[in-house]
């Protein structure tokens, strides 16, 4: 596999006019202004291979959306080096343009008034797609995202789940080599999220396409991406398997226990966390559970007994927090 | 330039043109509003000429009630076919994302926004037509149509709209620099009302203006076109103006790729 991104030494600084309150910096803004920087991402190494799919994860102000601008090449790096798929995105070639593809979740590009397969006839169009080829994505992605009868209706008269999964089919048009999808489930219900995830897991598969994405859904995440990039402050805190990621940051283990009675105290073993009937949740420093959890068998009177990392959420925030 | 490239173009355009068509029919309510004002004001300036002309003895400046009636009603139809909005709107495109998108696809934007202008020309027409048929019958306009003048005034109407399109175009990439775009939109809009014709003929103006109204390029966009259809213009002036033309069509190229290519440039510090 060789890398389909590779990025070295990538900064992005912007500079911020500021000024403080009341009409005596008011008027000295108008003779003299004065600009912050404010460095949006520190230089960052990182390179995806060819089919991977990274989650790219931090809170918000992190820097994933602007790192995502560079590289989709809306967005020209103040320092270091980009290169996806052999280009230099900044100089945006129509030749890079027509194997990249960038959704936002936020932003919609099919028009509003008309039927969806129009706004897909412009893509075609756009994109120089040969109608063989064209009609077999199209089937394709019908099929695989279950579109049917939302083609013929305008993009106004879609609920949001519908127009996002249109949203991605538009997108996805020209079969694009590399997908830049940044916050692609936003506000969508929980089967809504997870009819796209199961696609795009499945076009990845299909197509060996190499997709980037940022989410807050953590679900997302988990289900799509072995590798994770976390980006805090601009700055890469953390690149590697997802899994690597909740040993590295998580200090303890959750393990719940279903006992015969309530008659033992299980507050020696270890922080009680919740407790429901006979059912206890207990946290133990990771590095005890083991023996914690062997001294529960031996000690203690018990029907069921679960060893869990805890919600990845949990660990995102605690990562986030200890900086 | 290779057949392929024809090809894609004549693809694009094709397909960007029905599209547009299509959206551009959704919005027959607030196309009817616009036209609504886009008639007011040139019978407005009919009415008012029309009425110095017979209180000046039937005619001012050359031009008698019916020859304004004429005057106004072929000036309604050129500022229509010459118009474009992009100035209006550029801005709410950076500021709401779209010019992201336009900025990621293998094809320059501007080709999408000459199709949408033409495409709401031809739906408006279902609206100008009837709006200029009333005008006649109400105006009784005295036309004086010549076979050759009309011929000649199609191309120099396409080479106008292409003029006031690039070099309208250009100016709405001031967006790119400030958020203040609407002052220097209103400066355009009120020095051009003024310079192309719509408020008086040019011959009307006082005389230190005329050669500076034959020199800025908004009286090409509109009065011009209308006066060669009218027959009003003799060889040598509308030879002057049709070479006025091709220069503001130079400039406006080079303009447009100008303003473009750094416009981009900034935004592309700052992203959108």
């Amino acid at each position: 596999m060789s890398a389909a991104i590779s990025v070295k030494n990538l900064s992005k600084t912007y500079y911020v006019p500021v000024r403080e309150a009341g009409l005596r910096a008011a008027l000295t803004s108008l003779v003299k202004r004065e600009n912050r920087e404010v460095t949006a991402v520190a230089p960052i190494d990182f390179s995806i291979q060819s089919g991977e799919i990274v989650g790219f994860l931090g809170p918000n102000g992190a820097g994933k959306t602007t790192t995502i601008k560079m590289l989709s090449g809306l967005l020209h790096p103040t320092a270091g080096n980009i290169n996806v798929l052999g280009y230099e995105p900044a100089k945006r070639a129509p030749a890079y343009l027509k194997q990249m593809t960038l959704v936002m979740g936020q932003r919609n590009q099919l028009l509003w008034d008309i039927p969806v397969i129009d706004s897909f006839e412009r893509n075609r169009a756009i994109y120089d797609i040969a109608d063989p080829r064209y009609k077999s994505t199209l089937g394709k992605l019908t099929e695989m995202l279950g579109l049917g009868d939302l083609l013929s209706k305008p993009s106004r008269n879609l609920s949001l789940g519908e127009r996002m999964k249109c949203e991605v089919a538009v997108a996805l048009l020209h079969e694009p080599q590399v997908l830049f999808l940044d916050e692609p489930t936003i506000g969508l219900d929980v089967t809504m999220q997870r009819r796209l995830r199961v696609f795009l897991k499945q076009y990845n598969e299909e197509t060996g396409a190499t997709i980037l994405l940022t989410s807050h859904y953590m679900a997302d995440v988990e289900a799509l991406c072995k590798r994770v990039i976390v980006i805090h402050h601009g700055s890469i805190l953390f690149d590697g398997q997802l899994t690597d990621l909740i040993d590295k940051f998580t200090a303890y283990k959750t393990i719940t226990v279903k006992t015969e009675d309530q008659s033992h105290d299980l507050s020696q073993f270890g922080t009680v966390v919740r407790q429901v009937d006979t059912t206890t949740s207990l946290r133990i420093d990771r590095n005890d559970a083991a023996e914690v959890t062997a001294r529960l068998l031996q000690e203690v009177n018990i029907l069921d007994l679960k060893v869990e990392d805890p919600p990845i959420e949990e660990v995102i925030d605690q990562v986030f927090s200890e900086q | 330039m290779n057949s392929n490239w024809l090809n894609y173009y004549w693809r694009l355009y094709r397909t960007n043109l029905k599209v547009s068509i299509m959206d551009q029919i959704q919005y027959r309510a607030s196309g009817m509003i616009w036209m609504i004002g886009g008639v007011l004001e040139p019978t407005i300036y009919l009415i008012v000429w029309s009425t110095v002309a017979e209180a000046n003895g039937g005619s001012v400046g050359g031009f008698t009630a019916r020859e304004f009636a004429a005057y106004y009603i072929v000036l309604l139809l050129i500022n229509h076919l010459t118009f474009s909005w992009l100035m209006q709107v550029f801005q709410f495109r950076i500021q709401y994302g779209e010019l992201s998108y336009d900025l990621l696809r293998p094809v320059h934007p501007i080709h999408k926004d000459i199709t949408d202008n033409i495409a709401y020309k031809i739906v408006q027409m279902t609206i100008m037509i009837p709006a200029m048929i009333t005008l006649i019958v109400l105006f009784d306009p005295l036309f004086n149509f010549q076979l050759d003048n009309t011929l000649l005034a199609i191309p120099v109407i396409i080479l106008a709209f292409a003029v006031r399109f690039l070099l309208e175009w250009s100016l709405a990439l001031v967006a790119f620099w400030t958020t203040r775009v609407t002052a220097i939109n209103n400066t355009y809009f009120a020095i051009s009302m003024f310079l192309s014709g719509r408020i008086a003929p040019i011959a009307l103006l006082p005389l230190w203006l005329q050669p500076v109204a034959e020199t800025l390029p908004f009286y090409y966009f509109i009065a011009f076109p209308a006066e060669v259809l009218l027959g009003r213009l003799d060889a040598s002036s509308i030879g002057s103006g049709i070479g006025h033309l091709v220069i503001w069509l130079a400039m406006a190229i080079l303009l447009l790729n100008f303003c473009w290519k750094r416009g981009v440039k900034a935004f592309s510090a700052v992203g959108g």
